[in-house]
């Protein structure tokens, strides 16, 4: 079950805790396929290690294979060339064994099922008793501030409720690594700000490991650990930032007017520019 | 009663269209006749009491107040206009060459579209009365111009005719019912949906099969029913067994492609979502493929549940025992008795309603969920 109170980790630098798990590797990864003429690159030569507790953010322009690296990780792509392991296991084996919860860029609820069966939906699948299951959906709505619409249908619900069930449907299982692609592309600047300060603290508070898709340069700095810089043609990654270091892991929306936000902000835009993003 | 708006009592009271008031011209012209003599209004003392209620209903249609309260009224002034000729008939004249009666009467129906205007406007249960009445209304109009213009039972009875023949052939159209409809209709039905929904659901794992299924379904869908079912007759008796080949044969494509397409409607990213819960093939098509399809099933049903129908009666006239609805169609016909056809035409219209109906209400009830159904 995920602890709800935070780890009091300002308290201890990263750097000073002892050498992380690695969750996912990947080395060397190239993934092709063939267009109509041509083959396109959509991932070439990337290669990336998360260690457990990150907070990874993957961003870049569209096309860059930002979302494709996840699906891969997520075992649903399959990579042309190269590792990828999840828990020291293969992607597929992975998934099998319930390691990820994925976050899609639309909320995929089913409409004819309630709130709450939305939510239990994975634990129906692994077989959880149903009063364990509704258990588990009450508390997950209320860490994503939904608690009272167990029996509303996503349908009567706004946008960005409708991904917050989405969010408390991949935890629901409590999966030790969350995959999360867009979660918030869709939704208005202000609930979008709204869903970050809810995603930080609940990353915080339930120590899980992230990686997070996103072509908003300041959500990526605000939420991660580590940001990877990606550019198209082919998919490649640019540059990893280390944000850990300047920023602290308790972070409210007033640390986007810092220097240091803004000075991790502004490298990540050079690695954008590097990779001729802009161009068109 | 509660009105919505200030504007709904004002024009329940002073918009009447003047066109019911055409009736005023009907003691102008003939009203009956009786051995080669044509008589006027004043003659039939009768016939002017009923126009006498009619004009009074019009005069005093604004004293009841409310808007039902008029309906009421008025309906009342149409009734003794739609009993005149009924009660002329009775007496024996003819109203063949009757022009004022025939004024009179149109000039009720245009009093009747009033009514119905009226009760629109009525909330609670005397709204529905509106439809109820416009169907009473069509079968009064059918019985007196049938009666009054002397058609031919042969070419159209009048519904009272129909009506007696319900009553004295009660037995026989219940021996039909339960043969065609009963037996025949509901095994066919069965066996050609569910073969459709079970081959779809294999075309669907089984891609070849469906690309060789769906040609030869387009082709199945054109071939005539009444082509097939000598044949089917042939091949599987007299009985109810060639009735329900006929019925697999017209439903079993339908459904194969409604299933099918309702199997491909979920989405890549619903479909995504299983995946990564590692849920398989069987748990993906109950969880999340089938309830997305259920709209499309239902489409598929409510279309059979009349093709199904058509298919057995259609069936019937190609050999039968002694019994169904489609015999019981071509024999009478034959035998010029055109009451118990339309008796069982009647039987059969509404038997195709009902059974459409009840699938609608299934289908309310279970895709409530989908977007052309949800409420807020």
């Amino acid at each position: 079950m995920p602890a709800a109170q935070p780890a009091p980790l300002t308290l201890v630098p990263p750097a000073a805790e002892p050498a992380p798990r690695t969750i996912v590797d990947i080395r060397n990864l190239t993934l092709t396929y063939q267009a109509a003429d041509h083959p396109v690159y959509a991932l070439s030569d990337v290669s990336l290690s998360i260690a457990k507790g990150d907070f990874i953010s993957l961003i870049g322009p569209s096309g860059c294979g930002k979302t494709t690296l996840m699906r891969v990780v997520a075992d649903l792509e399959q990579p042309t060339s190269g590792e990828v392991t999840v828990n020291g296991m293969t992607p597929e084996q992975a998934r099998l064994k319930r390691a990820y919860g994925y976050v899609f860029q639309a909320p995929a609820l089913y409409p004819w099922r309630t709130v709450e069966r939305n939510v239990t939906l994975p634990l129906e699948i692994m077989g959880l008793p149903k009063a364990e299951r509704q258990q588990r959906a009450r508390e997950q709505l209320e860490l994503v501030g939904l608690s009272g619409f167990e029996r509303k249908f996503p349908w009567q619900l706004s946008g960005g409720m409708q991904q917050r069930v989405s969010i408390a449907r991949a935890l629901a299982f409590n999966p030790d690594l969350l995959l999360m692609d867009e979660p918030f592309g869709a939704l208005d600047e202000i609930t979008r700000d709204h869903l970050n300060l809810q995603l930080t603290r609940l990353w915080l508070g339930t120590r899980k490991t992230c990686i997070f898709v996103t072509h908003s340069i300041a959500e990526a700095v605000f939420l991660s650990t580590r940001i990877v810089v990606m550019s198209p043609r082919p998919g490649r990654i640019l540059d990893v930032i280390d944000c850990d270091g300047d920023l602290p892991r308790e972070r409210t929306l007033d640390i986007r007017e810092s220097p240091e936000f803004q000075r991790i902000a502004h490298r990540v835009r050079e690695g954008l520019m590097e990779g001729h993003s802009y161009d068109d | 009663m509660k009105r919505p708006t200030m504007a709904l009592p004002q024009m329940a009271h002073s918009d009447m269209a003047p066109w019911p008031l055409v009736m005023l011209a009907a003691p102008l012209l003939p009203f009956a006749g009786l051995d080669g003599t044509t008589l006027f209004l004043p003659q039939l003392p009768i016939a002017l009491a009923l126009f006498a209620v009619t004009i009074a209903t019009i005069l005093g249609r604004r004293l009841p107040g409310s808007a039902l309260g008029e309906a009421l009224l008025l309906l009342a002034g149409v009734a003794s206009a739609y009993a005149a000729p009924l009660v002329l008939l009775k007496e024996g004249y003819g109203l063949a060459q009757a022009g004022g009666l025939w004024v009179y009467l149109a000039g009720a129906t245009l009093l009747l579209w009033r009514v119905l205007a009226l009760l629109a406007m009525v909330s609670g249960p005397a709204r529905l009365a509106g439809p109820a009445l416009f169907g009473l209304a069509l079968v009064m109009l059918w019985e007196i111009l049938t009666r009054g213009f002397q058609v031919p039972t042969i070419l159209l009875p009048p519904p009272s005719t129909v009506l007696s023949a319900f009553a004295v052939h009660a037995a026989d159209l219940w021996d039909d019912f339960r043969q065609t409809v009963l037996v025949s209709v509901l095994r066919g039905y069965l066996i050609g949906c569910g073969a459709g929904f079970l081959v779809a659901i294999l075309a669907d794992r089984v891609p070849f099969l469906a690309r060789g299924l769906l040609p030869l379904g387009n082709l199945a869908s054109a071939v005539p029913v009444v082509g097939i079912a000598p044949i089917m007759v042939m091949w599987f008796g007299f009985d109810w067994q060639s009735k329900a080949a006929v019925i697999v044969v017209m439903t079993f494509f339908p459904m194969l492609i409604n299933t099918l397409a309702g199997l491909q409607s979920a989405e890549r990213i619903q479909l995504d979502l299983m995946r990564s819960y590692g849920a398989g093939y069987w748990r993906t098509l109950a969880m999340l493929r089938l309830p997305c399809a259920l709209p499309f099933l239902f489409n598929g049903l409510k279309i059979n549940s009349t093709l199904a129908l058509i298919g057995a009666i259609v069936a019937e006239f190609f050999g039968t025992p002694v019994v169904g609805m489609g015999f019981r169609i071509s024999t009478q016909v034959a035998r010029m008795n055109l009451d118990v056809v339309w008796a069982t035409i009647a039987v059969a219209a509404l038997t195709g309603s009902l059974l459409y109906g009840a699938l609608a209400l299934a289908e309310r009830r279970v895709t409530a969920w989908h977007p052309s159904l949800r409420k807020r």
